[in-house]
């Protein structure tokens, strides 16, 4: 089905810039002068991608992104399972987004984890009117009645507090004096800042910094905590399907010691633990950046990038994180590399020869548009077009200089309207994206894969996660539901994508 | 019965509107008008004169109370004072917290939703000096006053909110049917007071309704918490209120949509009469001091 097989890579270079040009015709002209700068074709030996980015959507075209309350609320706070998270403001923002992201944890739910619970302040007419402050202030005493081993709370912004103006901040202070300390985090991730969930990632990564990390000052390391040479935090896994599982496998192996996991199946003592350690991976840089950088400026911890996904970027990561420890650990390193090797050569014998040649092409958030690109290479897999949902410069950088090959078509933050037209004209094999992308697609034709969720199944990272990454792409993408499907009314069922109109 | 009449006053902060719209409606109701009057202020001193005390049960001090404003029922909000007037005060939230504009949008909407309006021929919206945001622009948005009146004076400030104010009216006039019915000038005995209010009238395109001389037996009867109407009956000042009184009562139907000006209109409007001199630019900016040394 693909093209770019039969194409070289000028044919395909003149293919997507003719494609942009194409689907930049159907807008106004202002708009088309806006989207045109989100849209590019990959050069190699560029520093960057080539696009605009973190700007501000256009209105008329559906978006794919979130606000800053998701961004918060959703990814950074929501999966800190022994804390509870207060959606303040209406029900609908905490309602739609109940139980956050799909992401594992232990313990008992309702007893010492609240993951999957839904907490609301759902304000009435009268809570905007006279302002909410002490309708919090009630929720918390609420919550300390009922929850009593929770051991933390932090409010999660809705617009309407930011209009309002409610002095959140002071009721988290009284109330945590009032609780012998309590941590009680105010965060200010009203949906109307920022273009994007992005934002939020940042407002909340500031509100751990002044709400957990600066209030734990001056205190001891949390008790009994004891700290060893190879202390390491996993930050920015958010532990969907069990990725950050099997991610910690792999470092505990290789003889570190896993201090906190940011903040997939992860605990407030986790995070108040963090200064403490010698060294934070970071796996996600768009969503916990910030805090690594501040970590590293306060604490001195260095930090480091790394990527999980398939098993040639495994063990660039292996090494590269064994290069900050003494030799014991590059030793073990290469002793984790060497016992996997097995079990990657089994998976490459069986899937490769079944997606060998395949195209791939790929719209997600946070590190995904780039770093799930060596685990389809590994299994002989092309990604022929990628994009970020909330991506900055600095991701676009990451992606030109270390992921994406000559010609590859970029979008960024893209429309509805472009991604189907891409999609229909590339005609690629795979299409990885989110939940409302996905029957649009499917109906297309295309196989598709759910890219933040894992479509339900996981984990994706890790020497485990790569076996089961493998067998679902092979799964969508080789079922036998695809030669099934035929259009009765047209003559020759050549295969070929449309989009649905 | 007539149909109902919906008119408002607007007005800088501190200008006399509550005064000069209960006075002006207690002369209305003297003349046989059956009247409401909403007070639209989180102060809830709009209706003070009529009723001879600060209502203490406004719309949403009750529906907070009571858990929503859905609990309410019109008898618990509505006070009959002077000459039968109907008073209710919308409330709001204590200074610096919650949205008070948001409050004024519940209480009319309540109002009108369990038949206040009923068996009445005015309504009359008292609302804060300044339209600060949306809500507190709501008894000039989605048909409710029909007639704006605008209380000012000749001063440079008061003015510029009046003619503030006739752009917000100029902005719902196009999508319902909001009218400026008039300015009313309450004098403050600034220069050529009644030459400015005449003028700016006449810019905004629209009339000077009314010129209200300035009285202290306003005073007397304000600090005995009465309209003049009820405590000087005989009085020239309660004339002078049942005349302006009479005035609105034939304007109906005569509003205009107004023809607001710019800054640079208004300040040349001032110097035209002299109020202020030719703006130097090279002193703009300039304090006493460096203007000395120059």
């Amino acid at each position: 089905m693909s093209m770019s097989e039969t194409q070289n890579v000028a044919e395909i270079k003149a293919r997507n810039k003719e494609l942009i040009n194409e689907v930049l015709q159907v807008y106004p002209e202002k708009t088309a002068k806006r989207r045109a700068k989100h849209l590019n074709v990959h050069e190699a030996g560029k520093s960057d991608c080539g696009v605009k980015s973190n700007l501000k959507s256009i209105p008329g075209v559906m978006t794919i992104r979130g606000c800053a309350y998701a961004g918060s609320k959703g990814v950074v706070w929501g999966p800190i399972k022994d804390m509870i998270h207060i959606s303040h403001g209406p029900v609908g923002c905490g309602q739609y987004s109940w139980a956050a992201r799909r992401n594992y944890y232990i313990g008992t739910t309702g007893i010492d984890t609240f993951v999957t619970m839904q907490f609301t302040s759902d304000f009435q007419e009268k809570d905007i009117v006279f302002g909410g402050d002490k309708k919090l202030a009630k929720i918390i005493d609420e919550i300390q009645d009922l929850f009593p081993l929770n051991n933390g709370i932090s409010i999660q912004s809705e617009c309407p507090i930011g209009l309002i103006g409610d002095d959140i901040e002071a009721v988290s202070k009284v109330k945590s004096k009032e609780y012998e300390g309590k941590t009680i985090v105010p965060v200010r991730c009203e949906g109307f800042r920022g273009v994007s969930q992005s934002l939020g990632h940042h407002i909340a990564n500031d509100a751990i910094r002044d709400w957990v990390f600066d209030k734990a000052q001056g205190k001891d390391a949390p008790a009994g905590f004891e700290a060893t040479p190879y202390d390491v935090a996993i930050i920015g896994d958010y532990n969907i399907g069990g990725d950050a599982w099997s991610s910690r496998i792999l470092l505990e192996e290789m003889g570190l010691r896993v201090i906190a996991q940011w903040s997939g199946d992860g605990t407030l003592a986790e995070l108040e633990a963090t200064p403490k350690a010698k060294l934070n991976v970071l796996h996600c840089y768009r969503s916990m950046n910030y805090i690594s950088r501040h970590m590293e400026e306060k604490y001195g911890i260095p930090w480091c990038e790394y990527n999980f996904f398939g098993p040639s970027k495994i063990a660039e990561s292996l090494r590269k994180i064994a290069s900050y420890f003494d030799d014991k650990i590059k030793e073990g390193a290469e002793r984790v590399i060497a016992k996997y090797q097995a079990l990657v050569d089994d998976v490459i014998a069986k899937y490769r020869p079944r997606l060998e040649g395949k195209t791939v092409m790929l719209f997600v958030g946070g590190l995904r548009p780039r770093h799930v690109i060596g685990a389809y290479e590994d299994l002989g897999m092309e990604v022929v077009g990628t994009g970020y949902e909330f991506g900055h410069n600095d991701d676009y950088q990451r992606t030109a200089q270390h992921y994406v090959k000559d010609g590859t078509l970029i979008y960024d933050d893209v429309t509805g309207y472009e991604f189907e037209k891409f999609v229909e004209k590339v005609q690629p094999d795979l299409v990885g994206s989110g939940i409302k992308e996905k029957y649009v697609f499917q109906k297309m034709g295309v196989p598709f894969r759910q890219m933040h969720s894992w479509d339900y199944s996981g984990p994706y990272h890790g020497y485990d996660g790569f076996a089961i990454f493998a067998r679902d792409m092979d799964m969508a993408i080789n079922a036998p539901v695809w030669k099934m499907a035929e259009t009765p009314w047209k003559a020759k069922p050549k295969p070929h994508l449309l989009a649905a109109e | 019965m007539s149909a109902l009449r919906q008119i408002a006053f607007y007005g800088k902060g501190g200008i006399g509107k509550s005064t000069t719209s209960q006075n002006t409606l207690a002369a209305l109701a003297e003349m046989g008008h059956r009247i409401l009057i909403v007070g639209c202020d989180p102060k809830a001193d709009s209706t003070r004169l009529i009723l001879h005390a600060k209502a203490q049960d406004t719309i949403l001090s009750l529906a907070a109370a009571a858990g929503s404003v859905e609990d309410l029922e019109i008898e618990d909000v509505m006070k009959v004072g002077y000459q039968d007037i109907r008073c209710v005060e919308s409330g709001g939230p204590e200074p610096g917290v919650g949205c008070a504009g948001r409050g004024v949008i519940t209480s009319i909407n309540f109002l009108e939703e369990n038949g206040a309006y009923e068996d009445i021929d005015y309504v009359s919206y008292d609302v804060l000096g300044d339209v600060v945001c949306g809500g507190f622009a709501m008894p000039i948005r989605e048909n409710k006053a029909q007639e704006i009146y605008i209380v000012m004076s000749g001063e440079m400030m008061a003015m510029y909110a009046a003619n503030n104010i006739s752009k917000g009216i100029l902005k719902y006039a196009m999508s319902g049917g909001v009218r400026l019915g008039g300015l009313i000038c309450n004098e403050r005995q600034t220069d050529k007071e009644l030459e400015l209010a005449e003028n700016l009238a006449k810019k905004l395109g629209t009339q000077l309704i009314y010129f209200v001389p300035r009285d202290n037996i306003v005073q007397h009867a304000e600090l005995r918490r009465m309209t003049v109407l009820e405590y000087a009956p005989e009085s020239e000042q309660a004339n002078h209120y049942r005349e302006l009184a009479r005035r609105i009562h034939n304007n109906a139907g005569n509003g205009v949509i107004p023809t607001p000006i710019t800054m640079d209109e208004l300040e040349d409007m001032l110097m035209e009469h002299g109020v202020i001199k030719t703006i130097d630019e090279s002193q703009v900016g300039k304090s006493a001091a460096q203007l000395e040394l120059a």
